[in-house]
């Protein structure tokens, strides 16, 4: 489904992303994981089209990202680290302004985007200003603007920072669905346990490079540890 | 494409729309100030070229405050791409640069016209005699493609906010006040007036005016504004292109 081969980005004087390779199979979840400055975003950036590799190539069902954009856009789903609203909007607008920009029709416009608040409990709030939510609130809102457009391929950078409990599993069962629909994830959690239950693989990157890339399990039989969480910490060092 | 365009204008006509009647009433202050101080005070017993000064200055006044609505119009894209990202919805988007770029500048031209429909009103109002046509209407129409299209590659290059508020006051106040707007390029010194006469806001401003007061024009100064906005859009389109690197 997607490929990437011989990654690299580097910025000024600092390699974020290091000639990394691998592949993510349709209809799995992935992760990516690492310490802080890994690189998982800038690798999320460029897999997402938002900004260009230095050098390496990716591959989306076969073809070259190249002079191939408006078409991997319409795959994509995307779900930022930051919040990323229009501040002149209110909340059903920032909705609307992501389903016009995928070309949904009007009638299909408007069930969804009420079917999507209301699932994430942010019907009542739809007419205030995106300034007026609380953090929480938006990352909600930042999930499900991206599934809109019925994506694919959905990323999730750190979807689920901020959330409370409640929410937080709301959001687990709701990436199950969509895996059990078919649509291929790739996720970032500094929450290893989460990984641990929803990946089917992960990846973990350390300074910009792919150390080791498995399924959670057999990391644990490979590195005879009980869980993932201590996996990483053996993986990418316990020191800051 | 078409489709694409009106999405990018229809989230600027919902904002403007909100806040409609601030934007009529605050966008009408300078222009009423210029048309008191220079119309009335300074200009009664001003005549230029036979006709009197107020139906010399309101083209002037037009040009530049449609300068300055059309730059200003497209500036929040600025803080939208530094601070707020929320132009990275639109980078994800399946859109192209041109149908974003057009959508944008077609809201900076609905503004710059709204506000030049005021300062019209007004001008008649304090008794100017100007004679209207589609062709002025034109020129008004590539200034405001002109002035927008800058702020979109100001807004796309420049790195902080202070930089951005420079650009008015380092580059458009001095061209509100020197570029035929006030008085005719030709009392300038030679040096500065053959440097004023390339900008394109001059030629808009005696476009305007010849247009306005039925005197000929030069289709010159309609060529130089044609190119300079194909030239203007044309950069707009690669600086929005160019937030991938
Ligand atoms: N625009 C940029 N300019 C310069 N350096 C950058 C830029 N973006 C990221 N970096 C650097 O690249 C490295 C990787 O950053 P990245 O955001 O990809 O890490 P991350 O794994 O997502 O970290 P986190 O867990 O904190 O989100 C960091 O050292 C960061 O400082
Ligand atoms: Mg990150």
């Amino acid at each position: 489904m997607i490929e990437i081969k011989n990654l690299t980005k580097k910025f000024e004087n600092k390699i974020a992303v290091d000639n990394i390779s691998f592949k993510i199979n349709r209809g799995e979840i992935f992760g990516l994981l690492g310490k802080n400055g890994a690189g998982k975003t800038t690798t999320i950036r460029m897999l997402t089209l938002q900004t260009k590799s230095s050098s390496g190539e990716i591959f989306y069902n076969r073809n070259s990202v190249i002079n191939n954009e408006i078409e991997v856009k319409k795959l994509i789903g995307v779900v930022p680290q930051h919040i990323n609203f229009d501040q002149d909007l209110n909340v059903y607008e920032n909705m609307e302004l992501h389903a016009k920009l995928h070309h949904l029709k009007k009638s299909e416009r408007q069930q969804r985007i009420s079917e999507l608040l209301e699932y994430v409990e942010l019907g009542d709030v739809s007419n205030e200003n995106v300034r007026k939510l609380s953090g929480g609130m938006k990352r909600r809102l930042l999930i499900i603007r991206a599934l809109i457009h019925r994506p694919k391929i959905l990323f999730l950078d750190e979807p689920t920072v901020a959330l409370d409990p409640q929410v937080r599993r709301k959001i687990w069962e709701l990436i199950k669905n969509l895996k059990l629909q078919g649509v291929t994830i790739i996720l970032t959690t500094h929450y290893i346990e989460e990984a641990e239950n929803l990946c089917d693989r992960v990846a973990f990157l350390n300074h910009g490079k792919l150390i080791a890339i498995d399924t959670p399990k057999n990391f644990c039989t490979k590195f005879e540890k009980n869980s993932l969480e201590e996996v990483f910490i053996e993986l990418t060092g316990d020191k800051i | 494409m078409i489709e694409d365009i009106l999405t990018v204008f229809w989230r600027d006509w919902i904002v403007l729309k909100r806040r409609l009647t601030k934007f009529i009433l605050s966008r009408t202050v300078a222009p009423i100030l210029y048309l008191v101080a220079f119309g009335f005070g300074l200009g009664k017993n001003i005549s230029v070229d036979n006709g009197t000064y107020i139906d010399f200055l309101v083209p002037g006044i037009l040009a530049l405050n449609s300068m300055n609505i059309s730059f200003n119009s497209i500036t929040p894209v600025h803080a939208e791409r530094v601070y707020h990202k929320s132009l990275e919805e639109y980078i994800l988007a399946p859109i192209s640069s041109t149908s974003f770029v057009t959508g944008k500048i077609s809201a900076a031209i609905l503004r710059s016209m709204i506000s030049s429909s005021m300062i019209l009103i007004l001008a008649f109002l304090f008794g100017a005699k100007l004679n209207l046509s589609i062709v002025f209407i034109g020129v008004l129409i590539l200034n405001s493609i002109i002035f927008a299209g800058l702020g979109f590659i100001a807004a796309m290059t420049i790195k902080t906010y202070e930089e951005m508020s420079q650009v008015n006051t380092y580059i458009l106040l001095p061209m509100s006040f020197l570029c035929g707007t006030f008085f005719k390029t030709t009392t300038l010194p030679e040096g500065i007036r053959f440097f004023i006469e390339i900008l394109p806001l001059t030629h808009t401003s005696y476009l305007l005016r010849g247009l306005a007061n039925n005197f000929e024009v030069s289709l010159m100064s309609l060529i130089v504004l044609i190119i300079y906005a194909a030239a203007i859009f044309f950069l707009s389109i690669k600086s929005f292109d160019r937030q991938l690197k």
